[in-house]
């Protein structure tokens, strides 16, 4: 079993372990500090925070020590010549997106044959890599281009955001990330070309002749299964969606309870048919369906759905569990969410039952386990 | 030579000295800066080299003309102070 699970808020990063037999806080680090992300990469142990810092900007924290020590290293930025080049317009809005790291939104280690390396999503939506543990990144171009040529929009954010990066186990060169606007994009070839893979998606908040376009698909979190890569989930704004054949085609899984709309998604890594949300009234209100905090559960593959609320609060909690902010550890029996207003659960069995942790933390951005 | 002064609210984040460079401009002297210190340089400047949206730098008392080049002159006994922008709140 996991032994660390760490939590990044909007004023600072909380490190949760199993204390006489519960889980407690054992750490807070950085207090007062907007983080938008934590990432633990398995290959070297090392833990990453991203930093959003308002005034100062987004910046990048390592630790080699399970958070004891930090270092800062470089953040991600937008080449001279992309700065300089003309500007691209959101369709929807024609507003200008300025080429400048708003926010890090994704960050995940490359894959086991790939020691040091790191994919890290930005707002707007860049995608950059480094293959020093983030010493020095580098902008994709292709899959910039990609952007330009499709237009990417805004989602929930002005500027069009990378928020979910998924590494095919069987192949480091295999890369598929998740745009909230832009649909779900997957390279082949270590990212020197990308094709979209979003085909069969549906927004619904769309005319209905652009309402399968697979370019302008808001998806608002995508994962893979690591046992049977060909399997991703994605929480999408119009619902959930499933691909049993990498990324190549969805069908829409239309009967979780109580809500499809949602941010998060986890699926089992040893078993893809087993995956988990955190529904919420759709589309702009965004709380609990009737004030009940509860996870879906599939077992089948998203034929049925059980609604679990064992261990979680019943009746006027307004808790809202945003995308990075379920997760799920590499046995597949842990699992842990936390909520925009500053709760936090841990569940050992599959999310049948749940441990409250804390109800007191601040905004929850990011929850993650050390392996 | 022109003295440099970052905000307080910068220190606990990164160490950022007062300093004494060189430089005729707000650009050259932040850029003699950043260069013994290169992570203090995306504190205050943007990914275009730009003045951060919300930061702002008093030239002798004057707040910076050219957020985008910092082209404003300085003086040899410039004092320049890179501040937040903040407003109320």
């Amino acid at each position: 079993m996991s032994r660390q699970i760490f939590v990044a808020t909007r004023k600072g990063l909380f490190t949760i372990t199993k204390q006489s037999g519960h889980w407690a806080i054992r750490n807070a680090a950085f207090l007062g500090d907007n983080l938008s992300l934590v990432s633990f990469d398995p290959g070297d142990g090392t833990l990453y925070a991203a930093f959003n810092h308002g005034h100062f900007g987004c910046k990048l924290q390592r630790s080699d020590d399970d958070g004891k020590t930090w270092q800062e290293i470089p953040a991600p930025v937008y080449p001279a010549d992309i700065v300089e080049s003309p500007p691209m317009i959101d369709d929807f809005r024609k507003v200008s997106i300025p080429w400048s790291v708003q926010l890090i939104w994704a960050l995940e280690p490359g894959g086991a044959d790939q020691k040091g390396t790191l994919w890290l999503g930005t707002i707007p939506g860049g995608l950059f890599r480094s293959e020093n543990r983030g010493e020095s990144w580098e902008l994709n171009r292709p899959l910039l281009e990609k952007q330009r040529e499709s237009k990417w929009t805004g989602g929930g954010y002005d500027y069009p955001g990378l928020h979910s990066i998924c590494v095919d186990p069987r192949d480091s060169n295999c890369v598929t990330v998740a745009v909230s606007t832009g649909g779900v994009w997957q390279t082949r070839d270590g990212g020197q070309s990308w094709h979209v893979s979003s085909h069969g998606m549906r927004a619904d908040f769309l005319p209905p002749d652009q309402a399968y376009n697979p370019v302008m698909q808001d998806a608002h979190c995508m994962v893979q299964c690591a046992a049977n890569p060909d399997h991703f989930w994605v929480q999408h704004h119009n619902g959930v969606f499933r691909s049993v054949d990498h990324a190549q085609s969805w069908q829409e899984v239309t009967h979780v309870q109580p809500s499809v709309f949602g941010f998060a998604i986890a699926v089992h890594p040893g078993n893809s048919n087993i995956a988990w949300t955190v529904p919420a009234v759709k589309d702009e209100k965004r709380y609990p369906v009737d004030g009940n905090v509860v996870v879906a559960r599939t077992k089948d593959g998203g034929k049925s759905f059980e609604v679990l609320t064992h261990g979680l609060p019943q009746g006027h909690a307004y808790d809202l569990t945003y995308r990075h902010s379920l997760a799920i550890d590499s046995t597949g029996d842990l699992l842990a969410f936390g909520s925009t207003t500053g709760s936090l659960w841990v569940s050992e069995d599959q999310g049948t039952t749940w441990q409250n942790v804390s109800s007191h933390l601040p905004p929850i951005h990011c929850v993650r386990f050390d392996r | 030579m022109p003295r440099v002064v970052f905000t307080a609210n910068l220190q606990r984040h990164i160490a950022v000295p007062p300093t004494i460079v060189n430089g005729k401009t707000a650009r050259e002297v932040l850029d003699n800066v950043f260069l013994a210190n290169p992570l203090a340089r995306g504190y205050v400047l943007d990914d275009g080299h730009s003045l951060r949206k919300h930061m702002v730098i008093f030239v002798d008392g004057e707040p910076l003309q050219d957020r985008t080049h910092l082209s404003d002159p300085v003086d040899d006994d410039s004092e320049i102070y890179v501040m937040q922008a903040l407003s109320g709140g």
